[in-house]
């Protein structure tokens, strides 16, 4: 089947079912996208948006269900022949050779020969100049992908697709990196794509996105195709759809009552190991018995500052001080034993030890610590029923204290990990985007133990990308923008304000 | 934002480590050209020259023997060893990446101090440069073979660490069916399948089943070891005549490979012998450089290969058979290493002999890493390895101050130094020794 | 995957020995019937082997035809032979004598076995760190090194002076694991290059120092030290008539203490998790860095005591040939016991009865050792293949679980 530029192609998914074991990620999904529109793929995380457009592109098989291309039906045993029919996919994760250039990544897998036989990197050169200036990409073929901005290398991604005559464009969460005045532009190059032919699917959570920019709009709730419904619905309903019940993001949480300066951070600067200055004389304090909130696109600081004040980081100048002491310099170990909790964001990778039990979880940075070991010997009982009491305590599902905690869902891992930080008296919880990945049950419940936190008069300094999330549990928000704060406002800030505050407009532009 | 690599997280680091850390590569250099500076410069006595021979007694364009006044040159060399160091100080304030000519070139720098440093004095003994040079090169050979088999396999994302048992495999199949036919270059003709065979247990047990690929390689090594030394034990020994040496076969009127000079070209003085004047083996491995080089970084073969070890998930979503490119670079790897192996056997005109290899393997993987995985700056390590050989060799005729043991150590030395960055930074490909699961 | 994720996730984000946890995975899983027919399978591979290379069956090939039972019949001769000559060099005895005699195949096999169970032992804790330490070969050689030396250079009170000797054999393992750990640790060199660049360079050393006139027996231009002062010696368990010495005894403890090391300590508590996951090893406020060089400087004085074994129990003497095979058997028993100090004691005796048969293979079966090598190869490949060996003896593959990803 291949595709040829200009001609509309029809898409059609009949029935699809893919499974994981016993996980149906897919149940008989139906979906069509007429050519020329663009179509949005509506979800939560985690229901199966972005299997089935695996198995669409041909990196999944489907165990049930027929994928037709104009009314055809085919059979895709990988991306090769996705690609051939003229579709093309924008991962979440962006598929890009670091080390190559922008052409030579465009070009692989279907490289143009010279006369020689050899690559002709000339005729690749010209076709990403070609598409870029069409669309306005601005974008040098001879750049080294590594050195690129993260908006600079999804256009990239874009010229990869483009490059190949897609009828049909996937776009896997594109927004997901972007600052909003990005997503603007993204969002008028899809327009511009869909006048031009292009048919795009949109996979994505964000509503605001969906009713900008979409022509039909597919809502998919664990692995099953809710309905669909036009961009004029409205937000809450698209919401409903999504999560099946009222969603109220609001958190019933009692009036903050804050106490004296717990963390005071000043003038906090960090370099990277490229030289990009990560953190630009960052300055804030947190109260005890006060939620300061974090927001900002992922990118601007926000990781670096918590690693900062943990000691993850290396500082190059300012002070961070805890309770009056200063805790720059210092290791991890002393910043932990001081009072510190930390709630890293990426749980399976900083969080936790996948293939040591529920159990050693707990106690990982408390081992050395009475009750668990004394000399340097191991208590294991002191250990085996302390998880008991969190596990009950956290509501923590599992079959065994000694199961690994790799077999965890994603919402019992961050409690482990969570149970395990405030098990110390701790007088500051930083916690970095402590929902990510979770459901709706698992969210509630570790917005709950944070607000308890808070009013135990304990300093909570979270960093969340979520602004739904900010705007729930803060009492006061700071936005990052390049690593500076930007400022801080109430949580009664709307949102525009603060999506302008995220793109970096100073408060005074702000109307 | 992706986990913040390990080596920003230093949790306690202070600017002083930091800064050393940085610059190790410039300390490094600068260190041993201290040394070389008070070992070879300071201690050599004043007035005393050493004698280079540069002809052979044979060659055709005969350049006449000179004497160096031996101090003067040794201290001039220590200083190019500093001017080294500077250089790499100097691309590093402006930020620039040093290719590995600089640490060839040092090295290159070191010996030749080392070598007029020994020979300073010695009367009635010439450095012979031609001869040392032309069995540099040749003693380059398996490591040349080896690292280019290294480099197919790792620029895919596997770690070929059983080059070692590759070479043994096939200097040990080389040497049989060479003794089985008579004809040396049959012999060399199937020294690649030896190669290709552990090249596809490698396959099968990392690509296919994960195992990890180090372990592997290892093990492999190992086995090769025990089969060939088994086989010589008892088929071998009871059986002399399918293990014999290029004279043996030679007398029997068999084929023996020979040094085959190109016309004109090996008359050059010192380059036409040492690059010219070689057997087939020798060309075999020029031709395979070259065509390697252009075909890793020009051609269509090369992009996707390298993509496969960067980012293999990259590579798979634009359709590319990242496992098969795998298996195919690890056998080809295989059977390149494998034919660098009858350099032990038929191309040195020797029987095999239990683990004839002695760790030659290990060193062309050090060259490998030395010439950060490109097959033209691997050719350059192993090229400079194969002279330290070779000097180890010529010092051992001139009768140096220095155990040859300690010489011996130098490869594995360098390679220490090359790994721990000393040399500049070294980076192998991205996905290497993980395996690709769907 | 999360929602949110502004950088490509490439695979140089992730840890290098991300493949060791894998790899390690896939040896837990394997249970004892996988290594039991990993086992078999490298016997059958030997007889091959032992089959190919006889003599007699090659005759009997070549009249196949006419007589094609000799051939099998050849074929089963030279493999019970090959086996039964390893049974008796290992185990027991059946020609001789007295029970006494009898056994004392099995007690050779405990002798090779100590050394095997130490730098089994340093490797097993390198393992579980994430550390691929290779260069037991060389912390073998240089505890020998300097426990030789201490042996027959001094002549000190029995008691003091083997203590003296067996620190020595600390401090010399101590040094060449050291080195890698270091270097690990400040410029992220490595340890598998480091390691065997290491090995030659240790070898090397030997060789360089059995040159030496203060190396060498009097009398001799051998490169063979002097013999070990008999209070350097470990006194024999079982009296003169076996070699079996005390070193045995102190493999045994150190099996143990290294399980407690690892399983007990919050030392161990450290190491695993710094093996298993060094990011959130960092985040808990570990140390990883001195992890690695604690790790390496312990698994090079276990090796290094192996080395003390060999030089102060078994050989008596500094020779150039001193490590022998110990570095690399002792990559097999690690992964053979699955880097757990119990597996590592039993695949030590294993692989010590199999090292002990050399002699008498030699003798009854007219084979050269080498084959003990090919077994122990095999057996390793399909230790690290379960899904091989399942395949070849068609036993169902358990449950998989997939990565979900949504």
């Amino acid at each position: 089947m291949r595709s040829q530029k200009g001609l509309d192609v029809k898409l059609e998914l009949r029935g699809i079912t893919k499974k994981f074991g016993d996980f149906v990620a897919n149940d008989r999904i139906d979906l069509t996208v007429e050519p020329g529109t663009v179509h949005a793929l509506l979800g939560e995380n985690g229901a199966g948006k972005s299997t089935l457009m695996n198995v669409l592109f041909g990196l999944y098989d489907a165990d049930g269900g027929e994928i037709l291309v104009d009314d055809e039906v085919v059979n895709f045993v990988g991306p090769g022949d996705a690609m051939r029919a003229g579709i093309g996919m924008v991962h979440q994760h962006f598929m890009l050779v670091h080390p190559f250039t922008v052409a030579e990544n465009v070009m692989l897998g279907h490289e143009q020969l010279a006369s020689n036989r050899l690559l002709d990197i000339d005729a690749a050169r010209r076709r990403v100049l070609e598409i870029s200036d069409r669309f306005g990409f601005n974008v040098d073929p001879d750049a080294v992908v590594e050195d690129l901005s993260v908006g600079a290398q999804q256009r990239v991604e874009i010229i990869k697709a483009l490059s190949r005559d897609a009828n049909v464009l996937i776009l896997d969460e594109p927004t997901a990196v972007l600052t909003p005045q990005e997503t603007d532009e993204l969002l008028d190059i899809v327009g511009q794509l869909r006048d031009s032919g292009t048919s795009v699917v949109l996979i994505t959570h964000k509503l605001r996105e969906v009713q900008a920019v979409a022509d039909t709009i597919t809502v998919i709730r664990l692995g099953k195709v809710v309905g669909t419904a036009l961009p004029t619905a409205s937000q809450s309903e698209l919401a409903t759809m999504m999560v099946g019940r009222d969603v109220t993001m609001a958190v019933d949480k009692p009036e903050a009552k804050p106490g004296d300066v717990v963390l005071e951070v000043t003038g906090l600067t960090a370099i990277d190991e490229n030289g990009v200055t990560t953190l630009d004389d960052v300055s804030l304090e947190v109260r005890a018995g006060e939620i300061l909130a974090i927001a900002g696109v992922q990118g601007n600081g926000q990781t670096e500052l918590a690693e900062a004040i943990l000691g993850a980081v290396r500082a190059t100048s300012g002070s961070v001080t805890l309770d009056g002491e200063e805790m720059l310099g210092r290791s991890i170990k002393s910043a932990l034993n001081s009072g510190i909790g930390f709630v890293p964001e990426d749980r399976t990778v900083d969080g936790m030890v996948a293939t040591f039990t529920i159990e050693n979880n707990l106690v990982l940075d408390l081992i050395d610590q009475a009750p668990f070991s004394s000399h340097g010997n191991i208590d294991v009982e002191a250990i085996e029923s302390n998880a008991q009491d969190k596990i009950a305590q956290f509501d923590v599902r599992t079959t065994s204290s000694k199961a690994t905690a790799g077999s965890l869902s994603g919402g019992n891992q961050q409690k482990v990990v969570l149970a395990r930080e405030l098990s110390r008296e701790l007088k500051l919880l930083i916690a970095s985007q402590p929902t990510r990945g979770l459901d709706v049950g698992s969210i509630e419940f570790v917005h709950q133990q944070i607000v308890a936190e808070r009013d135990k008069g304990v300093a909570v300094l979270i960093v969340s990308s979520e602004l739904d999330e900010v705007m729930a549990l803060a009492d006061r928000i700071a936005v990052m923008y390049h690593g500076k704060i930007v400022g801080v406002v109430p949580p009664s800030t709307d949102r525009k304000t603060l999506g302008l505050m995220m793109a970096g407009a100073h408060q005074e532009e702000v109307a | 934002m992706t986990t913040v690599s390990a080596s920003v997280r230093t949790g306690q680091a202070t600017s002083f480590r930091s800064v050393l850390s940085e610059w190790k590569d410039v300390i490094g250099y600068g260190l041993v050209a201290l040394i070389g500076l008070i070992v070879f410069g300071l201690r050599t006595d004043s007035g005393v020259s050493t004698s280079f021979q540069i002809s052979r007694p044979d060659d055709t364009v005969q350049v006449p023997s000179f004497s160096v006044p031996a101090q003067p040159i040794t201290l001039t060399l220590a200083v190019i060893l500093f001017a080294f160091a500077g250089y790499q100080a100097w691309a590093k304030l402006r930020g620039a990446s040093v290719g590995v000519w600089l640490p060839i070139a040092y090295g290159v720098t070191f010996m030749a101090a080392l070598l007029t440093w020994a020979g300073a004095g010695r009367e009635n003994t010439n450095v012979a440069i031609t001869g040392m040079l032309v069995s540099g090169v040749f003693l380059a050979v398996p490591l040349v073979f080896g690292s280019m088999a290294g480099t197919l396999c790792e620029r895919s994302g596997v770690v070929n660490i059983a080059i070692e048992g590759q070479l043994l495999g096939g200097a040990f199949l080389a040497a049989v069916v060479a003794s089985a036919t008579h004809n040396a270059y049959l012999g060399m003709l199937a020294a690649p399948i030896a190669g290709a065979l552990v090249g596809m247990l490698l396959a099968l047990f990392a690509v296919r089943y994960w195992v990890d690929q180090i372990v592997v390689g290892v093990v492999l090594n190992v086995l090769v070891i025990g089969i060939t030394s088994f086989l010589f034990s008892t088929v071998l020994s009871d059986n002399t005549s399918l293990n014999q040496a290029g004279a043996q076969i030679g007398a029997q009127g068999g084929v023996v490979i020979q040094n085959l000079p190109i016309p004109l070209l090996s008359d050059i003085p010192i380059l036409g012998p040492v690059l010219f004047d070689q057997n087939a083996l020798v060309y075999v491995m020029y031709a395979i450089v070259i065509v390697f080089q252009i075909m890793l970084f020009k051609s269509r073969w090369g992009l996707r290969v390298r993509a496969v070890g960067e980012h293999p998930k990259a590579a798979d979503t634009v359709g590319i058979k990242v496992n098969r490119t795998r298996v195919r670079n690890t056998i080809l790897g295989g059977a390149i290493a494998g034919l660098g192996g009858a350099f032990f056997t038929v191309a040195s005109q020797l029987a095999f002999s239990k683990e004839m290899t002695s760790g030659k393997g290990y060193i062309a993987l050090a060259a490998m890493i030395l010439g950060r995985w490109n097959p033209k700056g691997a050719l350059l390590a192993a090229l400079l390895f194969g002279f330290a050989d070779a000097l180890r060799i010529q010092l051992g005729v001139i009768g140096s101050p220095i155990p040859s043991e300690f010489l011996a150590m130098l490869p594995y030395l360098a390679t220490i130094f090359a790994v721990a960055g000393l040399v500049g930074r070294s980076r192998p490909p991205a996905a290497e020794n993980i395996p690709y699961k769907k | 995957m999360s929602a949110a994720e502004a950088k490509t996730e490439t695979p140089e984000n992730k840890d290098r020995s991300d493949e060791a946890r894998s790899f390690f995975r896939s040896v837990v899983e394997s249970n004892g019937l996988v290594v039991f027919l990993a086992v078999v399978a490298a016997l059958v591979v030997g007889a091959v082997l032992v089959v190919v290379a006889d003599k007699s069956v090659q005759d009997a090939a070549g009249y196949f035809f006419s007589r094609p039972t000799d051939l099998f019949s050849a074929a089963w001769t030279a493999v019970s032979d090959a086996y039964v000559a390893m049974f008796q060099g290992a185990i027991y005895n059946l020609h001789a004598d007295s029970f006494s005699g009898a056994i004392k195949p099995l007690t050779n096999s405990l002798t090779f076995s100590a050394p095997l169970i130490f730098a089994g032992l340093g490797l097993g804790v390198g393992f579980r760190a994430g550390l691929f330490n290779i260069g037991a070969q060389g912390q073998v050689i240089l505890g020998a090194i300097l426990a030789g030396f201490v042996g027959f250079q001094f002549h000190l009170p029995l008691g003091i002076h083997l203590a003296l000797a067996v620190i020595g054999a600390i401090l010399g393992g101590a040094l060449w694991g050291f080195i890698p750990g270091l270097l690990k640790a400040t410029t992220g060199a490595h340890e598998v290059i480091v390691t065997i660049m290491l090995n030659y360079v240790g070898l090397y050393l030997l060789a360089w120092l059995l040159s030496l006139e203060s190396f060498q027996a009097p009398g001799s231009n051998n490169p063979k030290s002097p013999p070990i002062d008999g209070s350097a010696q470990w006194p024999k368990l079982l009296g003169d008539n076996y070699g079996l010495h005390w070193g045995f005894i102190a493999a045994l403890l150190a099996a143990w203490g290294v399980w407690w090391l690892m399983e007990r300590s919050t030392w161990g508590f450290t190491f695993r998790a710094v093996g298993a996951n060094p990011s959130a090893a960092t985040i808990a406020g570990m140390n990883v860095k001195l992890t690695y060089v604690l790790v390496m400087v312990i698994a090079g004085t276990l090796a290094g005591l192996a080395g003390g074994i060999q030089v102060l129990g078994t050989e008596k003497a500094l020779t150039t040939g001193i490590a022998g095979s110990i570095g690399f058997d002792a990559i097999t028993v690690a992964l053979l016991g699955r880097s757990r100090p119990a597996g590592i004691v039993a695949a030590g005796i294993l692989f010590g009865g199999l090292r002990a048969s050399g002699p008498t293979l030699q003798v009854q079966a007219g084979l050269p050792i080498d084959i003990v090598l090919v077994i122990q190869s095999v057996i390793v490949l399909f230790i690290a293949a379960p899904p091989l060996v399942r395949f070849l003896f068609r036993m169902p593959s358990p449950r998989l679980v997939k990565e979900v990803t949504a």
